[in-house]
């Protein structure tokens, strides 16, 4: 069935297994009573329930909280805070600041893309391995059609977060698992030919991640708060300031480049 | 005392500022791509060739002015059933923010089903097989891209409706206006050979096809044509929002659901 006839099976009424409100009475999370039930978990807990439909033990919930806290910094320079912050200083509201600076996180630059793109690559080089396939001659044919995502950072090679990650994963014992391992079989590579392709976060979150059973979806949507906590203070300081002191721009901060001026009167050179 | 840094500058061909004299944080005269904003545009030129000015960094003669204008209005409304329209609504109907509910529209409409990423993704396709008809049959029959993207894998071909069962009246009154208007060659192929394109797609065209096509022929890039397409539907978007505001949550669907896993065994 296809078409109107599809559509028509769909209107006024959802079919759900996530979950309901009973008004007045109780709510159902993915099959379960929220209060009489969920009540007891904390946040993440419940958020990767929702995502995942999974319960996850306690030392693994411990690195998901790492994961978050270590990359969560309330730095107002840095693009996704920084609309945070301009919101605060321009006097918008909270939600307004907070959800426009998650929603640009989901970038190609930083955030969002380079942590899915490493999360498939070390998925397919799994499968790759499983076929009898060589990291080398995997990465040697990955480099041919795109760029490996996971490694090498644009103003220093070293990434201060993967120490304490590492350290979390290790005394977690969550720093075995086969995506990890070629994670780093990867770097080992990688760093012969060229010694700042070291391992960044999003590689590692991606390896550890992979390693705790997330499907790239389940993880898309895990990563997306990851540096959240680090946009509240960012939004609060420059609203606190006085309005419009957050890194104001004068007429001298803008380099023109384009057309020199003209007119529009004479623009009649033009084809009609 | 440590030499004074280089000032931090922003660069850009779009936009001249010169300050008041007065005041470096206050613009004297401000020019987009060359022309004196207030001193000349204001008054005498529209709002579409501003559009099409601030875009593609040149006049749009009075063809590429008409052409813009209609597909404005084409697109200006998506109307109360569409999903970006309808998650304004969403918003308009709880008293949320004004910038709220066209973040929903935004958010909804920026997708692969009549959405900005769609029409992204048809402009691209309109680039690359233009008006030859193999080269679309060809691209139809490609397995679909699995390289891994912000975006889920397409589900269905750009520009084209996956639950249509023929060409929507607006759309093709929208492309035959369209096509009249355009001195380029993709809207016009385009009517001519509708039903050939439709035949090869499996699916009737959707307005964003339409758009997409009228986006490449006005010399738009796919990611100024996705953005702008974004812009344009966005009226709609905020005028519904309103009219929930004011009609109240009573009035507004809340709609049944059907729970297929409930520990209790009942329904809200």
């Amino acid at each position: 069935m296809n078409g109107p006839d599809f559509l028509q099976q769909h209107t006024d009424r959802l079919k759900s297994r996530m979950g309901a409100c009973f008004p007045g009475e109780r709510a159902v999370f993915r099959g379960h009573d929220l209060h009489a039930e969920l009540r007891d978990m904390d946040w993440v807990e419940l958020f990767v329930f929702g995502i995942t439909g999974r319960r996850f033990p306690p030392q693994q919930l411990r690195l998901l909280h790492a994961i978050w806290v270590y990359t969560s910094y309330p730095d107002a320079r840095i693009w996704n805070n920084r609309v945070a912050a301009l919101a605060g200083s321009s006097r918008s509201t909270p939600t307004l600041a907070l959800a426009a600076s998650l929603a640009v996180s989901e970038a190609t630059v930083y955030g969002g893309y380079p942590s899915i793109s490493a999360f498939d690559f070390f998925m397919r080089t799994r499968k790759k391995i499983a076929q009898g396939e060589h990291v080398e001659e995997i990465i040697h044919s990955e480099r041919q059609t795109r760029r490996i995502y996971g490694y090498g950072r644009p103003i220093t090679s070293a990434d201060e977060r993967l120490p304490w990650l590492l350290d979390r994963a290790r005394e977690l014992c969550l720093d075995q698992g086969p995506y990890l391992r070629i994670a780093f079989d990867v770097e080992r590579v990688l760093l012969k030919d060229n010694p700042l392709l070291r391992m960044n976060y999003a590689g590692l979150v991606a390896a550890l991640s992979l390693d705790l059973g997330f499907s790239a979806r389940e993880f898309h949507l895990f990563r997306f708060p990851m540096t959240f906590a680090g946009m509240p203070p960012c939004f609060l300081e420059s609203s606190q300031e006085t309005e419009g002191a957050f890194l104001p721009l004068s007429c001298a901060h803008i380099v023109y480049e384009g057309t020199p001026k003209r007119s529009w009167q004479s623009r009649t050179a033009r084809p009609a | 005392m440590s030499t004074p840094k280089k000032p931090e500058q922003i660069h850009t061909r779009i936009w001249l500022e010169e300050q008041e004299p007065d005041n470096p944080f206050a613009a004297k005269t401000a020019y987009c791509h060359g022309y004196d904003v207030y001193g000349e545009l204001l008054g005498q030129a529209r709002w579409t060739e501003m559009l099409y000015l601030l875009f593609r960094g040149e006049a749009p003669t009075d063809t590429q002015t008409r052409l813009l204008d209609t597909l404005a209005l084409a697109l200006a409304n998506p109307g109360p059933r569409d999903q970006s329209v309808h998650a304004a609504m969403c918003g308009g109907v709880g008293g949320s923010t004004a910038a709220s509910c066209l973040i929903a529209a935004l958010a909804v409409g920026a997708g692969q089903l009549s959405g900005g990423r769609e029409l992204f993704l048809s402009m691209e396709l309109w680039n690359a097989c233009g008006t030859d008809l193999a080269s679309w049959y060809t691209r139809f029959a490609m397995p679909a891209d699995t390289t891994v993207s912000l975006w889920p894998a397409p589900a269905h071909p750009p520009g084209f409706d996956p639950h249509g069962v023929s060409t929507a009246t607006p759309v093709l009154q929208t492309l035959t206006c369209l096509a009249e208007i355009s001195d380029a060659p993709l809207l016009p192929w385009l009517q001519a050979h509708l039903s050939d394109l439709e035949t090869a797609a499996g699916l009737p065209l959707a307005l964003s096809g339409v758009a997409a096509a009228a986006l490449v022929d006005l010399g738009f890039t796919p990611e100024q044509g996705e953005m702008l397409y974004l812009l344009l539907r966005l009226p709609g978007a905020a005028v519904h929002a309103l009219e929930q505001k004011q009609l109240g949550y009573k009035k507004f669907p809340f709609f049944s659901i059907e729970l297929e896993n409930d520990p209790a065994g009942g329904s809200p």
